[in-house]
């Protein structure tokens, strides 16, 4: 695996949603870096035919009956908004930006 | 003696006769608390007053002759992880610092349907991410047994306050080690149970596939009693398993006749202190003097361990932490700040006449998402979040991620075939015994390297204790971890008890 570039890290942080610093870029690139060549390992193990197990004890198609139930109230639910309006969530505009 | 150096089991007898009141339990917790948490910091958040008018309350129901909860009147700690409505569930984390739930998790509502009595909110790594609880954005938790020391993490507040007499018993969780390593270095009992054991509603997620809730308890005993209370099937989470629960509290006494114990080949290697190997090879012996016949196995893939789980942690944790973006709950950043930070950009970009830094820059929204992140979060956190997301971009995915997900196949089946031959696997739980605080802040692949032994139990689903087994030479806990096959967790328990009652390592008590 090619060593990673601060380049990458700062892509990274884009997608990730998170505004770093010039030294938490820094670091962030040294630490990442050091993990990320100790999980190469994984490279080495023979893999051929294995498949993927993304869950540890695995359940299939655990369904619920198709029925209305009481959701959260609307207070409830606005318990904890940073600004709101009694209806709904507010966030700074985008259209037109 | 005195009310806090009682089991949880001792505490219900005393209880349920009616010699000693609920009031009387969680005051005397609530004095110790008061003297010992400022040194300790286990605790995050205590409220004495609800909390002892509920155990009135309990009191004057059991006086009236009510039907009462398994854990009438008994103090339980809770990890500040699991959604409280009553109160502010933090993850210790800036984040979510005045989050107030708007439902109980399901575990928290079982305990107070158990008439159990939530005595407080304990400290843990932000988010359940560490193993020393040094990751809190709150506070430092000391180890009971050396104040210069880490109890372990994440869930160092509940084995710390359960080590230190603050309550008898504790619910932590676990996703690579977090209840198990804990309770070996500060001396308790520790479990995590089959994933899907016990319902993750409410256990606000780190690593949905890996997460489970679990007890920390000073007795194996306590442990069955507080386990069998919250597992069981939850039509609200869809991992959860809708299987009956065993009352691990009445077959916990049967001991296990002809148990095979196996030990594995590559646990004991390089990096394993020999104090800790001494302790835990005695623990063995003792096994044997029980009874049991004990079986060298192999886990081939057991040096893997750590980076499958590096590598799956962190992406799922990078998909579980997206929705804290500022907008519904939890911090969001000033909002005339962002606005101003972003003006201030677009000018100079204007002014050197750079269209592509115009085009390139971010939109008020993805600002207030970065600002929010970065501020709310600590650097563990994002440490976990960008490796995560980097794993699982387009390019990395998989060689990464699919490329984990296979060999975390290969680490169930090693197990699968392990317990072919053997009933429970038994080993040390932690490499050293407790670490100095600061010791590995700086090195965060050291840290991670200290899950080597309890991990693959997260990866492979299955049930793991961890038990007092001895002390090294500067009277520092060691634990004996032992894990069993999905969904033996009677065996898991009984064969722990066994240990205990040959034994005194889980009498001891810090100074």
């Amino acid at each position: 695996m090619t060593a990673l570039s601060r380049d990458e890290v700062e892509k990274v942080a884009l997608l990730a949603r998170l505004q770093l610093t010039e030294t938490e870029l820094d670091t962030m690139t040294v630490q990442m870096g050091q993990i990320l060549e100790y999980v190469d390992q994984l490279a080495e193990v023979d893999t051929t035919q294995v498949e993927p197990m993304a869950h540890a004890v695995e359940l299939w198609n655990v369904l619920a009956t198709d029925e209305v139930l009481p959701s959260l109230p609307r207070d409830r639910a606005l318990l904890n908004a940073p600004r709101d309006n009694g209806r709904g969530y507010l966030v700074p505009a985008v259209l037109g930006d | 003696m005195s009310l806090t150096k009682l089991s949880a089991h001792e505490l219900k007898q005393l209880l349920e006769t009616g010699q000693v009141s609920s009031v009387e339990v969680t005051q005397a917790l609530l004095d110790r608390i008061r003297s010992a948490n400022d040194s300790l910091g286990a605790f995050l958040h205590v409220d004495a007053e609800g909390t002892l008018a509920r155990a009135a309350d309990i009191d004057r129901r059991r006086q009236a002759g009510d039907l009462l909860g398994p854990l009438a009147g008994l103090p339980v700690a809770v990890k500040d992880v699991l959604c409280d409505q009553d109160g502010p569930t933090t993850c210790a984390s800036q984040m979510l610092e005045s989050f107030r739930p708007p439902y109980d998790a399901t575990v928290v509502a079982r305990l107070k349907e158990a008439d159990a009595i939530l005595i407080g909110r304990t400290n843990m790594d932000e988010f359940a991410m560490g193993g020393s609880t040094e990751n809190s954005a709150f506070q430092v938790t000391r180890n009971p047994w050396d104040r210069s020391r880490t109890p372990g993490g994440s869930s160092g507040g509940a084995a710390a306050c359960v080590a230190a007499d603050m309550a008898p018993l504790s619910v932590g969780t676990d996703t690579g080690g977090s209840i198990r390593q804990p309770a070996g270095l500060c001396g308790v009992v520790g479990m995590k149970p089959t994933y899907g054991r016990v319902s993750r509603y409410g256990l606000v997620a780190f690593a949905s596939s890996l997460d489970q809730a679990g007890p920390l308890t000073r007795t194996t005993r306590d442990a069955a009693l507080l386990l069998e209370t919250i597992a069981g099937h939850d039509p609200r989470d869809a991992t959860s398993l809708d299987l009956p629960v065993p009352s691990y509290s009445r077959s916990i006494e049967q001991p296990l006749h002809g148990l095979r114990l196996g030990i594995v080949r590559e646990h004991f290697a390089a990096g394993l202190d020999e104090q800790v190997e001494s302790a835990v090879r005695q623990a063995v012996e003792v096994y044997r003097s029980l009874g049991a016949t004990i079986q060298e196995i192999s886990l081939p893939h057991s040096k893997y361990a750590v980076a499958t789980y590096y590598v799956i942690a962190p992406s799922e944790a990078s998909s579980n932490l997206a929705r804290y973006d500022g907008v519904h709950y939890g911090h969001r950043t000033d909002e005339t700040k962002l606005q101003a930070e972003l003006r201030s950009e677009r000018q100079q970009y204007q002014a050197a006449g750079n269209q592509r830094g115009l085009g390139q820059l971010d939109n008020s929204l993805v600002r207030m998402y970065r600002r929010s992140r970065a501020e709310g979060f600590g650097p563990e956190v994002k440490r976990r979040i960008m490796l995560g997301t980097y794993v699982l971009s387009a390019g990395y995915y998989d060689a990464y991620y699919l490329k984990a997900l296979k060999v975390r196949r290969l680490i169930r089946q090693d197990f699968d075939a392990a317990f072919e031959k053997v009933d429970l696997i038994a080993g040390p739980v932690t490499p050293t015994a407790a670490f100095k605080l600061g010791e590995m802040v700086d090195d965060p692949l050291a840290m991670y390297l200290v899950d080597l032994y309890t991990v693959s139990a997260n990866l492979a689903g299955l049930p793991s204790i961890s038990l007092p087994c001895g002390f090294s030479r500067e009277g520092l806990p060691i634990g004996l971890q032992l894990q069993a096959a999905p969904l033996q967790e009677e065996r898991l328990l009984r064969g722990a008890h066994m240990f205990e009652q040959a034994t005194e390592w889980h009498t001891r008590r810090p100074d």
